[in-house]
């Protein structure tokens, strides 16, 4: 059977009773668009002899508008999907109601796609308004995921009836004459037939970007509603990123204005520590423990047990280390080895109080080769670093340290998700995704490493250096 | 102070809406302009047409007429002793920007909400003017919310439930003591007079349209309320139980909750916490479980802690099954439709649609699967013709079980 349109709903109804008249079951049945490719083994409307001669039967009103909307779809198999549902419904009229059978899923699956894109064209057609002769015309260009436009028009109609509109999408465009009332078609068009612009957008812009509430980031929530697909025709979408990327400068501005009120620094404390009865060290130990359990990477096989963060939940200053070692492994403890003694000792220099500040690792399992009854630390490679990523990143969401520490490579590779050289990396502090600071130095183990005396206590003095800078600058951010 | 343009204006009066939560434009009477007179169309469901970075959808322009106030709410961003700059629209400004934005169909109407200026009435005049002109002067037939002036004087009240779709009055705070402390110049008995006159109004407005078909449509989208919420001490169990009672009282259509945010200047009487977004959501949630699923507002408080709070990392109503386990699993073959939407993960139309099918076969583990996003949540509270979960539903460890991983993802985001 070959239909006019792609969404030729009453083309198909005609067709399927024929068909249906003449007892022609769905498998024998060819469904095609006219213009679309050719269908090989079809014979076009040859239907058996003796047909028409089977009773018509009524099909129940909820089929009808799942056909309607279903013949919409972009699925190719959508006409015969329905002809055998159609055909199913002759046997049982209540058929449609079971929703577990795989057929009528499969259609309210398809009636759903095109409604849901039906409805994000109502919601995302933008008009840009353009002198005509006789007036103004507002026209917009739409880029629909299935056959909907010719079924949609008419909600522009009874919106937008005083208007002279047109809506362009890439299979054909849609003109409203308000005079007569009337809708008429005309073939498909590309972007640059639409007008590129509209005075007003700037203004619109500008409401978009404040009405937005950057202390609510939620970006997850946005593009489920808002999927990107849309966004090319849509003069808003552009403020997106930088909204998104502001948005935490511009929560901390809010709160630091809010602090000169009344003692800064609590202010700001009592906003990190998003304690509501007590959730923010439940939800830590629900992260804790899912981590237990986690296999993302292979190395928990062999590892003792995950080695989680510890430290207080509203810390100024979070260190990521590497991962952790052979004591770390047992204790389950992070930073309690040799690493972890010089660690401490140079904190202590520093004059930061290791019990105030956060302390993790980037990869939280022990990876090591066994050398006799030794194990011997062996590094994590990009992979790992990558898969154990997310467990910091929990741990940063919750805790938000306004400054993070990478101690060494891995550490660095894991918060910012590039490869960098420490030594150049550790002049100047990064941003991170969310906007807080991020300061490179060594990690502890390699201060271990060094042999010649000489150059290990440098290094150590530098190290030091490093962190004494910090702790100056977490004073700062938290003041 | 030099004269700002609208653009200027708009950005520091949509600025200062964004702490309002409610933005629904939806169940209000069918409206077209066929016939090619006036502008604009409400088809009962509500249209976002743009969502924020902050995940809210875009539905209304949603604005104050100024942002200057005589009161001095401590929540408030706009209120007198706060430094922000002010700036005021006139009738007409908004008017303008409505129709204009609305011709280009990035919004289904108007939001409108203002700072009290001069006194309860000039202000209240002043909103109504903007519903009036939208409506009289240039037909429009989208979507208008008025928020009202709780003292206003009850004729002004009435013009603007002639004019708006939905009307709305804050009860701000969900207990009398936050309300006491946080908003000295308002009152709770004055709010919910308010309140109480509009539900009046509204039924009145009802009865008048069965009786004459040309009475003038009542605010037909109902009113609505919003409380804030973490800026007092108040817990979900309060804020649950108060959100029940103004339904029962004033025939709500919705009580919307919003998370107090940290404001800029903020007054030294609150407590610069940001609850969880994720809190407010548990709110909406628990909201629908009595408006959809038939829980009374004490079986959700139920699921609350000893502390009075909801969970944060499961939804409502698994933390109330997993706290009433005698009650499952539960046999999607035959239990009543009140027991499987009790049935954690299973939504109302997905209870319809199994009512429905069940007539035509026994439904096993696959079907169901079929029905919902994620069986593995609902298994261990149910029975089906191949399945029944092996005391599981008395497991310790159940919770762990079946919190849903994204849940957590979305809490530790918020
Ligand atoms: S190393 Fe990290 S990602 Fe790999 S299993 Fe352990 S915790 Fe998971």
């Amino acid at each position: 059977m070959t239909l006019d349109r792609p969404d030729d709903f009453d083309g198909w109804r005609e067709a399927a009773r024929e068909l249906i008249g003449a007892g022609v079951p769905p498998m024998s049945v060819v469904w095609q668009v006219a213009g679309d490719d050719g269908e090989l083994f079809g014979s076009e409307g040859a239907l058996p002899p003796g047909g028409g001669g089977q009773p018509m039967f009524s099909v129940p009103k909820p089929f009808i508008d799942l056909a309607k909307a279903a013949v919409c779809h972009s699925d190719p198999q959508r006409f015969a999907l329905l002809y055998a549902l159609l055909w199913k419904l002759k046997g049982n009229r209540r058929a449609l109601e079971d929703r577990a059978d795989p057929l009528v899923d499969r259609l309210e699956k398809l009636a759903k796609e095109v409604r849901r894109d039906a409805h994000k064209m109502h919601a995302f057609v933008r008009f840009r308004e353009v002198a005509e002769e006789n007036g103004t015309r507002f026209v917009a260009f739409f880029e629909p995921d299935h056959h909907i436009v010719r079924r949609e028009a008419g909600f522009f109609a009874r919106r937008f009836a005083s208007m002279r509109w047109s809506i362009l999408t890439p299979e054909l465009s849609i003109h409203w004459a308000p005079e007569t009332q009337t809708l008429c078609e005309g073939p498909g068009a590309t972007r640059a037939d639409a007008p590129d612009g509209d005075p007003l957008e700037e203004t619109w812009r500008t409401y978009y970007s404040s009405i937005f509430n950057p202390a609510r980031l939620k970006i997850g929530a946005m593009l489920k509603e808002m999927p990107k697909k849309y966004w090319r025709n849509m003069p808003e979408t552009s403020l997106v990123a930088p909204l998104i990327a502001g948005a935490r400068a511009r929560e901390l501005e809010m709160i630091e204005r809010s602090a000169n009120n009344f003692g800064a620094e609590a202010a700001v404390k009592a906003e990190r520590q998003l304690q509501t009865g007590g959730n923010l060290r439940a939800s830590w130990e629900a992260l804790m423990a899912e981590a237990r359990g986690c296999t993302r990477c292979d190395l928990h096989c062999n590892a003792t047990q995950t080695v989680f963060g510890e430290g207080p939940l509203d810390a100024c200053i979070l260190f990521v280390g590497e991962q952790p070692g052979d004591q770390e492994d047992v204790a389950g403890r992070p930073f309690v080895g040799p690493a972890g003694q010089l660690f401490d000792a140079a904190l202590e220099k520093a004059g930061i109080d290791r019990t105030q500040t956060y302390v993790t690792n980037a990869v939280k399992h022990f990876k090591f080769v066994l050398r006799g009854k030794k194990r011997i630390h062996s590094k994590p490679d990009t992979a790992e670093i990558d898969a154990c990523r997310w467990w910091q990143e929990q741990e940063r969401a919750l805790i938000r340290p306004p400054l993070t520490v990478a101690l060494g490579a891995t550490a660095a590779r894991s918060l910012t998700g590039k490869t960098l050289t420490i030594s150049r990396a550790r002049e100047a502090p990064l941003t991170l995704a969310d906007g807080s600071e991020c300061w490179v130095t060594v990690h502890p183990s390699f201060l271990l490493r060094i042999p010649e005396e000489d150059r290990r206590a440098e290094e150590r003095a530098k190290f030091v250096e490093d962190l004494t800078r910090i702790r100056a600058r977490a004073k700062e951010l938290a003041s | 102070m030099a004269q700002l343009d609208t653009r200027e204006k708009l950005a520091i009066l949509a600025d200062a809406a964004k702490y309002d939560a409610s933005c629904a434009s939806s169940g209000t009477a069918k409206r077209d302009s066929k016939g090619g007179k006036g502008l604009g169309s409400t088809e009962g469901m509500g249209i976002c047409h743009a969502y924020a970075p902050d995940g809210r959808c875009i539905s209304l322009l949603k604005i104050l007429l100024t942002n200057s106030c005589i009161f001095d709410c401590h929540y408030c961003i706009n209120r007198k002793s706060s430094n922000v700059r002010r700036a005021r629209f006139t009738a007409q400004e908004v008017v303008q920007l409505t129709l204009a934005f609305y011709k280009r169909n990035y919004i289904e109407g108007l939001f409108l909400s203002s700072g009290i200026i001069k006194s309860s009435n000039y202000t209240m005049e002043q909103l109504v003017e903007v519903a009036r002109s939208l409506r009289e002067d240039h037909d429009f037939r989208g979507y208008i919310h008025l928020k009202t002036i709780p003292d206003a004087d009850p004729e002004l009240v009435r013009l603007a439930g002639l004019h708006a779709d939905r009307v709305s009055i804050n009860v701000e705070l969900p207990t009398v003591s936050g309300l006491e402390k946080l908003a000295p110049e308002k009152s709770a008995p004055q709010i919910e007079g308010a309140m109480l006159g509009m539900k009046g109004a509204i039924e009145d407005g009802k009865d008048a349209r069965k009786k004459y078909k040309s009475a003038p449509n009542f605010a037909p989208a109902g009113q609505s309320t919003q409380m804030i919420v973490g800026a007092d001490k108040a817990t979900d169990g309060d804020i649950v139980t108060k959100a029940s009672t103004l339904y029962d009282r004033f025939s709500l259509r919705r009580v919307y909750y919003s998370a107090f945010s940290p404001i800029p200047d903020a007054s030294a009487v609150l407590p610069l916490q940001r609850p969880p977004l994720m809190r407010e959501h548990r709110l909406y949630q628990s909201d629908w479980l009595m408006r959809f699923y038939g829980f009374k507002p004490a079986e959700v408080v139920q699921a609350a802690g000893d502390d009075g709070m909801l969970p944060l990392d499961i939804d409502p109503k698994l933390a109330w099954a997993l706290k009433f386990r005698e009650h499952f699993p539960v046999d999607v073959n035959r239990a009543p439709r009140e027991m499987l939407l009790r049935i954690p993960g299973l939504g109302t139309k997905a209870v319809d649609r199994l009512i429905r099918s069940r007539r035509h076969r026994r439904f096993t583990l696959d079907d169901v699967a079929r029905l919902t996003v994620s069986i593995a949540k609902i298994r261990p509270f149910i029975v089906t013709a191949d399945w029944r979960p092996t005391l599981l539903t008395d497991r310790a460890d159940l919770r762990t079980l079946v919190a849903p991983k994204v849940s957590q993802l979305e809490l530790f985001a918020a």
